[in-house]
């Protein structure tokens, strides 16, 4: 294995080779500080308004794919092998306006215009995947841009008439598909890539294994795979980071196998990458899977780093604990399973030894006579962290609930499940009565906090409701919830 | 005489057409340039600033060594090294000053700034500021300032008409309630920037998102110790403003000016969205008492209410923003008798600012709570309290500042809105199935609004406007309005089109000035095109008037032979082009250049007395909402909003549906899921988007019906008898906080007023739906 001090990747139209890339330096702030690409705008530096949304095209598995990723919190060493572009990349040579472009100015899209090229960069990923989308479909395809202006309704009215102005086939990512392909294929050479100053060093590892010698070798260093968090450290809390491990471009850890009754999800994987096979083996997760976070977060978001960084806020850790999911943890060539729910200790402390790593996720499927729900609760239906997030899997029995896992978020200090709300069903009929039961057992099961999200009181009274309503779902007599777009 | 005449139809731009955004090619193309686009001259530096992290101390002490020895640090800026006055109070109060030298009055208040060779380093060196404080105890919100003994941070109000005493003792029924209504940030996706290039002499140029470059050269020239003329405030467009940047600019301003002047390089300043929520003003948040006393039939006898405001530490707008809230606390309705207070409440958080209807949503609301009062108590259908109430022909037509309401045209606009969205089926539609759904609850809501146009403070209805039409033809407008994404420069470019008829791509648009136009108003106030259009209608007026009078004379034809037809002009009966004229005018030496000046005729108003006409006129629209809610979460969802809204004889419909579209969603985040929220040590937690929920794409109406009143036209002589339509329509989003409160009433059989406060989250909807069920 050879390394390399340069950062490689194609920016709109013309090769970038970099050679000292800081960790810590940003996508965003090199695309308008350092080449003066303007159009893409800083809204929150965050990852949480969209403004300076870009497409991120990547090799995955040999195909090429285009994201739409946050440029504020997306660091420019992980762009090695990737082709960015940007909103001066779309107008034709000949100046003509790109069909997303022109539907938006068409329909009024815009009124300051300054989360506009954002809002152009999502419904261009969209369209090249979704020509004729629905309102539904560009809804959560711009769910992580914010517009103060028009109140979304032109923006729309322009999206799902993209395809008036032209067709993805004619589209310039298209036609030079072949090129591009070529070009990052090109790029890749299975080298490590170390670059940065000794105080702001930046690492890929060429593969796993190199990963694995490496973080044993350095168990100091920041991992940082979709850098959805670990971006927010840099440009909120000017934390150090280095030396920062990048592995979000790791095609070992991107695997997703069936495995008799269970998935194994390597930990790498994106919200994204892995919606289609939550909609295909885990439905009740499919809508709760569009409310993690926005679309550019979960292009770039992973299922390892949720569970990794040890939030008791995390979406995905109280539904993957109520299916008895187990995670592996791979230390150098060592690795240990050990159920999910066993891997959050305490607030900020998980069961995660120097330099080891979560590698994958065991996910079981559903079996016969388990009933699962997903819930989420938040101030705002999208991009928005939970106040109250649940998982619930209860078997039944000849009519006796004989287990129950019932896994909450954002009710105390780490994901968890509520024992005395779970032993109040086991055993119990399935029937109102026991939910009632449990849904008093609860309050002894937490205390949770108050803050900005939301008051202790709310929490423990709506936790204690979701086990109302996933009976009554599931009895399917009454709607108990809002109707999805 | 020849010219080419490009048509003799109809102008492309003319005025009451759709036209597009002026910009909406550079938006969608990334080529509108913001402020931070600006390409940076050699040697810019950049500041930022450091703030407070108590909420009330006095200072002991303030160590910036280690600010001054961080990497890339060129220095500090502290009140000592203001040469003029430490002061950016925008109402001549002298509260508020740029950096404060003994009392820290906010979490997050600038205390210093720092400049340095980059931006990040400026960031970074502003953390390691070390200070020694003794900690004050602080109140955080009206009630707590109240009980504290705290002042009033500005003169309050009284509005007072009839005999309210007699009106409370001669009313059957009388009800006493409270309505908390959260503030709002602006959450403008371009947050404040300030860029300074510093001249010779006093000279400085200061390019500046603003929506009132006059007051940011003033309140620069003021901070520097200079005369006005030394500074130049420059604008082409701004990233959002709603009120956010009429007077919150002036730190940043002051900050860049300050800094390129004491080191001689050009000087940024932009705080990152944290800094910009924690230390730049909001909408206030308001504790509403009201007294309300009506009859069997649901007509208002009397009212009594108490606006206390969180203002913050400072008045900035306080004053002016807590007397609008009065001024719209009747909304659409007659208070026979009535007696309106405002507390202006000084507070130890960031001093509350303008926001997009300046207060008069918080009186709004109040108005429509008090309905909702009358309704649930009587068991009556909210609308029809509401049209019991409207405003009606002499004798019910005062309002509590004794305006007579003369152009009300509410009961046409509300009777065909209620018709288009067929509330009275769909009403009693709901009704049925919340009494066959145990856990979905469904509500309805059709409410008015009316809104008075025109700044309260009578001098600022003002405007000028400079254009030049050069010897080619071309022109080049400029006037003293702001350009915030609200398609201003568009609709007075269509104002000059329609004057000279010629095609509106003739007209350049250029960036807003303090070297073209003097001593503007801050573009704001709804006022923009009303006082604009018409400064820059009087501009091209006198142009033609000298093209008319120099053909009248060259061609010896009568002065009203000379015609303007599109793109092109008729002399006698002769046609020639726009440009061949002008060709003629300029060889002839006629001044073709113009100055233009307007200022609204009729109001006046007498703080003291409580009694004037503040406004010119009153713009309406109503809209109707309907809710589901699910009432184990408090989980809701608008299912459908109906609005029909007065915008007089629209400049550009499409603009001002895209206004009024906005304006619903940007007042439904307000009542909904937009909640600032300070802990107790007065943090301010809710500074980001991370953190503070604007309203999404899937947050919107599912169903989204918007149209403009098309039969409406101003009485008064407007700007083409158009109607403002920046603040009126913010209020339609009542409607969805109304129909919220309808589906919380069903719990407990609609017999309970649900009082349900603002913002009203997910939260505060469980909430209010226990409380009635515990009630019932």
């Amino acid at each position: 294995m050879h390394s390399r001090n340069e950062i490689r990747f194609l920016l709109n139209g013309a090769p970038v080779a970099l050679p000292d890339v800081s960790a810590a330096q940003t996508l965003l702030d090199f695309l308008r500080l350092n080449r003066r690409l303007t159009g893409t705008k800083e809204g929150c530096a965050e990852g949480d308004c969209g403004a300076c949304t870009v497409l991120v095209g990547r090799l995955a598995g040999g195909v090429l794919r285009y994201e739409a990723v946050n440029a504020c919190i997306r660091f420019l060493a992980t762009l090695d092998g990737c082709h960015v572009v940007t909103v001066e990349h779309l107008r034709g040579p000949d100046g003509a306006l790109h069909p997303v472009q022109q539907a938006m100015v068409e329909f009024h899209g815009s009124q300051c215009g300054f989360c506009t090229p954002g809002f152009v960069m999502s419904l261009y990923a969209l369209w090249m995947e979704r020509p004729e989308p629905t309102a539904g479909e560009v809804e959560t395809a711009i769910q992580g841009n914010l517009c103060r202006c028009t109140g979304y309704a032109p923006i729309i009215r322009a999206a799902v008439a993209i395809s008036r102005y032209g067709t993805p086939t004619a589209d310039l990512l298209t036609r030079e598909r072949a090129a591009v392909t070529e070009a990052l294929t090109a790029l890749r050479d299975g080298a490590r890539v170390e670059t940065g100053p000794a105080d702001n060093r930046a690492i890929l590892p060429a593969d796993v294994d190199d990963f694995a010698e490496l973080y044993a070798a350095y168990p100091q260093a920041t991992v940082v795979a979709g850098a959805t968090d670990v971006g927010l450290w840099v440009t909120k809390f000017f934390k150090p980071i280095s030396p920062a491990i990048f592995i979000g471009h790791l095609e070992g850890l991107k695997r997703i196998d069936r495995d008799g009754d269970s998935l194994r999800i390597g930990a790498g994987v994106s919200y994204s990458e892995l919606g289609p096979v939550i909609a295909e083996h885990v439905p009740h997760l499919a809508d709760y899977w569009s409310r993690i976070a926005g679309w550019q977060v979960r292009n770039m978001g992973t299922i390892g780093g949720n569970i990794a960084n040890g939030s008791p806020i995390g979406d995905t850790p109280p539904v993957l604990i109520a299916m008895g999911a187990e995670v592996v943890l791979r230390r150098g060539a060592e690795r240990r399973v050990l159920p999910l729910e066993a891997f959050f200790i305490d607030y900020g402390k998980q069961d995660r030894a120097q330099g080891e790593f979560v590698e994958e996720i065991r996910l079981p499927l559903s079996q016969a006579g388990e009933r699962h729900a997903a819930y989420k609760i938040s101030k705002r239906r999208d991009e928005d962290i939970s106040s109250v997030a649940a998982g619930f899997r209860v078997t039944v029995q000849d009519g006796i609930i004989s287990d129950a896992r019932l896994a909450f978020g954002g009710m105390a200090a780490t994901p968890r499940r509520a024992v005395a709300a779970e032993a109040a069903l086991v055993g119990q009929a399935w029937h109102e009565t026991a939910f009632e039961a449990a849904a008093v057992a609860l309050a002894g099961d937490f205390t949770p906090l108050t803050d900005w999200r939301a008051s202790a009181e709310y929490r423990a009274a709506a936790a204690a409701n979701l086990l109302r309503r996933f009976f009554h779902e599931q009895e399917g007599q009454a709607p108990v919830r809002l109707a999805v777009a | 005489m020849k010219d080419q005449i490009t048509s003799t139809e109809a102008i492309r731009g003319a005025v009451h057409s759709d036209l597009r955004h002026d910009s909406a090619i550079k938006h969608v193309t990334g080529r509108a340039e913001y402020c931070d686009d600006i390409a940076e001259p050699a040697g810019t530096l950049h500041a930022y600033l450091g703030t407070s992290d108590v909420t009330h101390a006095r200072i002991r002490s303030l160590d910036l060594s280690a600010v001054r020895a961080a990497p890339g640090v060129i220095g500090v800026l502290t009140a000592a090294d203001i040469p003029g006055a430490n002061d950016i109070s925008p109402t001549g109060r002298n509260d508020e000053p740029v950096f404060p030298t003994d009392l820290i009055e906010f979490h997050g208040q600038p205390l210093f700034a720092v400049v340095a060779e980059s931006r990040d380093a400026a960031r970074r060196a502003a953390e390691l500021a070390q200070m020694e404080v003794e900690d004050l105890p602080h109140a955080l919100d009206p009630l707590q300032a109240q009980a504290a003994g705290y002042p009033h941070i500005t003169d309050p109000l009284k509005l007072e008409r009839g005999d309210v005493a007699t009106g409370f003792a001669e009313a059957p029924h009388r009800i006493t309630g409270r309505l908390n209504v959260g503030g709002q940030d602006h959450m403008y996706l371009e947050g404040q920037i300030s860029f300074a290039i510093p001249g010779e002499d006093d000279d400085v140029v200061v390019h500046c998102s603003t929506q009132h470059p006059s007051e940011a050269q003033h309140m620069v020239a003021h901070v520097l110790g200079v005369p006005s003329n030394a500074v130049t405030v420059n604008v082409r467009r701004m990233g959002g403003g709603f009120g956010g940047k009429e007077s919150q600019m002036n730190l940043f301003a002051c900050v860049a000016a300050l800094a390129a002047k004491k080191w001689d390089r050009p000087v940024k300043i932009r705080p990152d969205r944290d800094q910009d929520m924690s230390a730049t003003g909001k909408r206030h948040d308001f504790v509403i008492d009201y007294d309300v006393a009506f009859d069997e039939a649901g007509c208002i006898q009397a009212v009594e209410g108490e606006f206390a405001a969180r203002c913050g530490w400072s008045s900035d707008l306080s004053g002016p923003v807590t007397d609008r809230a009065l001024f719209h606390a009747d909304n659409a309705y007659f208070y026979p008798h009535v007696r309106l207070t405002s507390r202006p409440m000084k507070t130890n958080t960031v001093s509350n600012t303008a926001f997009r209807g300046f207060g008069g949503p918080q009186g709004v609301v109040a108005a429509e709570r008090m309905i909702e009062e009358i309704a649930f108590a009587l068991g009556k259908d909210p609308l029809e309290v509401r049209k019991a109430n409207f405003y009606g022909p002499e004798g019910r037509d005062l309002t509590p500042y004794h305006q007579q309401v003369t152009d009300n045209i509410l009961e046409r606009l509300v009777g065909e809105l209620e018709k288009s969205a067929d509330y009275q089926a769909r009403r009693k539609a709901i009704l049925k199935f919340n009494a066959q759904s145990r856990f979905l609850k469904r509500g309805i809501a059709l409410t008015p609004v009316k809104f008075g146009i025109s700044f309260t403070a009578t001098h600022y209805n003002q405007a000028g406007s400079l254009i030049h039409v050069y010897s080619d033809g071309s022109i080049h407008l400029n006037h003293g309005g702001t350009e915030m994404g609200q398609g201003l420069n568009t609709k007075v470019a269509q104002v000059v089109a329609d004057a000279f008829q010629v095609d509106i791509t003739r007209i350049k648009i250029t960036r807003t000035t303090t070297e073209k136009v003097p001593n503007t108003s801050a573009t704001a106030a709804s006022s923009g095109s009303d006082l604009n259009g018409m400064a820059a209608l009087d501009a091209a007026e006198q142009i033609k008037a000298r093209l008319v009078e120099f053909a009248a004379d060259k061609w010896e034809v009568d002065p009203a032979a000379v015609i303007f037809l599109p793109n092109a002009v008729k002399v006698g009966n002769e046609v020639m082009g726009f440009d061949a004229l002008v060709k003629a005018a300029y060889m002839a030496r006629v001044h073709l250049s113009a100055a233009g000046f307007y200022k609204t005729p009729d109001i006046y108003w007498d703080r003291a007395a409580g009694r004037g006409r503040p406004f010119y006129y009153y713009a309406y629209g109503a809209s109707c909402s309907e809710v589901s809610v699910d009432t184990l979460t408090g989980e809701y969802r608008v299912e459908r909003t109906d609005i029909l809204h007065d915008v007089g004889r629209s400049l550009n419909p499409v603009l001002d549906k895209g206004q009024v579209e906005g304006a619903f969603i940007q007042g439904m985040g307000w009542l909904t899921t937009e909640e600032l929220w300070w802990d107790k040590q007065g943090r301010l937690r809710t500074h980001a988007p991370s953190t503070y929920k604007i309203p999404l794409a899937s947050d919107a109406p599912r169903i989204f019906n918007v149209g403009l009143a098309e039969w409406s036209v101003n009485p008064e002589r407007t700007i083409k008898r158009s109607k403002a339509v920046g603040e009126p329509p913010f209020m339609l989003g009542i409607s969805v906080l109304e129909a919220l409160s309808m589906a919380v009433a069903s719990v407990a059989d609609y017999r309970e007023c649900p009082r349900l406060d603002a913002p009203a989250t997910p939260e505060r909807v469980l909430m209010a739906v226990e409380r009635l069920r515990g009630d019932k």
